[in-house]
């Protein structure tokens, strides 16, 4: 069967079983549509916040972007997954024991005031919209090299499968069909992973592999890449940091405590049985995350090596890369190379007019290198591979059999629309719940509530889907900016809630203000006021990562830190807490007593 | 009652800094901050910096969210706060 045949129908087959599975679960009523009916197995519970979790970021462009940065790229490895450990010990027991469905809902108690409400759905609002954005650009991805278009008609036929899907289930049909998301998206993962390792080091564990040698020599495998890349102008693979180790460091808190502020994890633990069973479910999300995570680093690694082993025929044996016939010749280069060009995100420019391809860092610093490279009548890097293609594009480039391509296509499909549906209901249920039947509508019929959640995910994914064909980053960047805005402004307020009785109202909407505003300050700055491009304005600061270095993806660290100390600041100058609301954070803090999910 | 809740409470605090700082250590620490100096040590083909950023930390991760929730089961019961 040829490829494009195999692709149509292991593809189908899997959305076949999702919808068939949201269908048959679809939400009755709102109780439903929002929590599923509480009483999820904490082990199915971590496993459908794991589908919902990896999204496009984690499967299609994380090990693109670990590739290209090297070493550095753990920021994305800890950043996603220490977050567990804060959401597992300071939120997700302590929510589930306030007894809500969304997080606003916990402002609007907590915080006595329906400003703080407001201003939480608007931080909310804003994140999740962004992290939409990211997931379009992968689902656009996905879709272009699945069905040999552009990536912007990839993002379009995206925004309309997206938009059925999430409509039709609720939870409910989400929670299950997520179940069977996520072991597509894991076997799609890891079964390649398997592949290319055996290939390159002869161990069918991956994150052994990593660690193994290089086959046919006595070389460990890490070290032979660094060997490569250095020979290539580019920063060694095992010690490349983006920027700084500050930037580095600042980034990776900002993903971990934006993990902790994000409405569609939190949201999760609001549906576990029990107290006991939130802190213990976060540990089952992170169980099903860390086989994609730690399988990660090797696909990145390994894809890299294939990447320059396939352009420069003299990689693998160490040979003389800059004679001229190691690079290969337009003409001759592979099927994948001719599949991707379709989609624009891989092109070739021939600068030197020698019909060969020369894939090399021209922006190397390293003057040794420059001059080598110019002696071989180099006249820039003639390849540009969009990072969010990698992992995609991997199996193809090792040469894997048809089937495991197709199913690669099938999983980067499901991680991206399982997560972009979990976050089109935490804005569903922000605007329909928390705004509308709690503030300005309190008389709405509960089926106006579903309708007015279904409108606000139809005008989500269109703006969703336009900023997502021209991105502000690859996709695990841009998702990245959506975590440092929820690092900023709703993770302190949600902390401050739980372990100080004293934060009143004034304090935590000062601070998610301050916060939010900081942040996006920094951040549009550089990628332009929500994100359209042209309206940059980093040039009034004088030169890009203005802050100490600080690259604006990381930014949302030092947005925290704006919220906490202003929401203290304020604190101290206005009236005190209410008794009843210190009363109500001590109950909190105590897991007995906690009734069903539902009922409030 | 006020006495024993302010108790469970200072335990529960004590045990979340505890974590924290096996998480800090592993993560930023061996990760980020004295990753170079751990380089220098090899763990099969892996700098032992490089494993701790790209592998250890996420192992290290999953264990402590388990042992956390062990110990507060434990800490649940010696206060008698865990539902019925």
């Amino acid at each position: 069967m040829s490829l494009q045949a195999m692709t149509y129908l292991v593809v189908g087959l899997t959305f076949a079983l999702y919808l068939g599975i949201a269908f048959w679960s679809r939400a009755g009523s709102t109780k439903e549509f929002y929590v599923a009916g509480g009483g999820v197995h904490p082990v199915i519970n971590g496993m459908a916040t794991g589908a919902d979790w990896m999204s496009a970021a984690s499967f299609i462009s994380m090990a693109g972007m670990i590739g290209y940065m090297g070493y550095g790229g753990a920021l994305f490895l800890m950043g996603w997954t220490g977050g567990y450990v804060l959401l597992a010990m300071l939120l997700a027991p302590y929510l589930r024991k306030f007894g809500k469905y969304t997080v606003p809902d916990f402002f609007k108690s907590r915080y006595y005031s329906n400003t703080a409400t407001v201003v939480a759905v608007i931080c909310l609002l804003v994140a999740s919209t962004t992290y939409i954005i990211g997931q379009m650009t992968g689902v656009g991805v996905a879709f272009s090299r699945f069905l040999g278009v552009s990536s912007q008609m990839g993002v379009i036929i995206g925004m309309a499968i997206v938009f059925v899907y999430a409509v039709f289930g609720g939870m409910k049909g989400i929670t299950y069909t997520q179940v069977a998301q996520y072991c597509v998206l894991i076997l799609a993962y890891t079964i390649p992973a398997i592949f290319i390792s055996l290939q390159l080091t002869g161990n069918p564990i991956p994150q052994l592999g990593l660690g193994g040698h290089y086959v046919g020599s006595d070389m460990a495998l890490l070290t032979k890449l660094d060997h490569i890349v250095n020979d290539l102008g580019f920063g060694k693979y095992t010690t490349a940091v983006p920027g700084s180790k500050l930037n580095m460091f600042v980034y990776t808190v900002s993903l971990m405590i934006g993990t902790a502020g994000l409405p569609h994890v939190i949201i999760r633990f609001f549906t576990v049985p029990k107290v006991k069973d939130a802190r213990s479910s976060a540990g089952w999300a992170l169980v099903f995350i860390a086989i994609l995570y730690t399988t990660a680093p090797s696909v990145a690694a390994m894809a890299r090596l294939n990447l320059h082993a396939t352009i420069n025929t003299e990689v693998k044996s160490g040979g003389d890369i800059f004679a001229p016939e190691a690079s290969i010749s337009y003409d001759t280069r592979p099927e994948w190379m001719k599949r991707w060009e379709v989609t624009g995100l891989l092109k070739f420019e021939d600068k030197n007019g020698d019909g060969r391809i020369q894939y090399y860092n021209d922006t190397s610093k390293n003057p040794e290198f420059l001059a080598k490279a110019e002696a071989a009548g180099w006249k820039g890097s003639e390849l540009t591979v969009n990072n969010d293609i990698m992992v995609l594009a991997n199996p193809e480039i090792a040469k894997l059999p048809n089937w495991v391509i197709a199913l690669v296509a099938a999983g980067g499909l499901a991680a991206a629309l399982s997560t972009a549906a979990g976050l089109l209901l935490a804005i569903a249920s922000a605007i329909s719940h928390d705004l509308l039947k709690n503030m300005l509508m309190k008389d709405l019929s509960e089926k106006g509530e579903l309708m007015a959640g279904r409108i606000a995910m139809a005008c989500a994914i269109v703006v969703a889907g336009y900023l997502g064909m021209y991105p502000p980053d690859f996709a695990a960047g841009t998702v990245a900016i959506a975590f440092g805005l929820a690092a900023s402004s709703i993770f302190p307020a949600l902390m401050m809630g739980i372990f100080s009785k004293t934060m009143n109202k004034q304090g935590a909407i000062a601070g998610m203000i301050a916060g939010l505003g900081f942040t996006m300050i920094y951040v549009f700055a550089h990628t332009g006021i929500f994100y359209i491009q042209g309206t940059e304005y980093w040039q009034i600061f004088g030169k890009k990562d203005f802050f100490f270095g600080i690259s604006p993806n990381a930014i949302g660290a030092i947005g925290a830190v704006v919220n906490f100390a202003v929401a203290f600041a304020v604190k101290n100058m206005t009236t005190p807490v209410p008794d009843h609301i210190a009363a109500m954070v001590e109950s909190v803090r105590i897991p007995k007593g906690a009734g069903g999910a539902v009922d409030h | 009652m006020e006495k024993t809740q302010e108790l469970y409470w200072k335990k529960v605090l004590g045990l979340i800094r505890n974590v924290l700082i096996v998480w800090f250590l592993c993560s930023y620490g061996a990760g980020i901050m004295f990753a170079g100096a751990l380089d220098k040590i090899k763990l099969g083909g892996y700098p032992l910096g490089f494993w701790f950023a790209q592998q250890g930390s996420i192992y290290i991760f999953v264990a402590l969210i388990f042992i956390y929730a062990k110990l507060m089961g434990k800490i649940d019961e010696e206060f008698d706060v865990a539902e019925d």
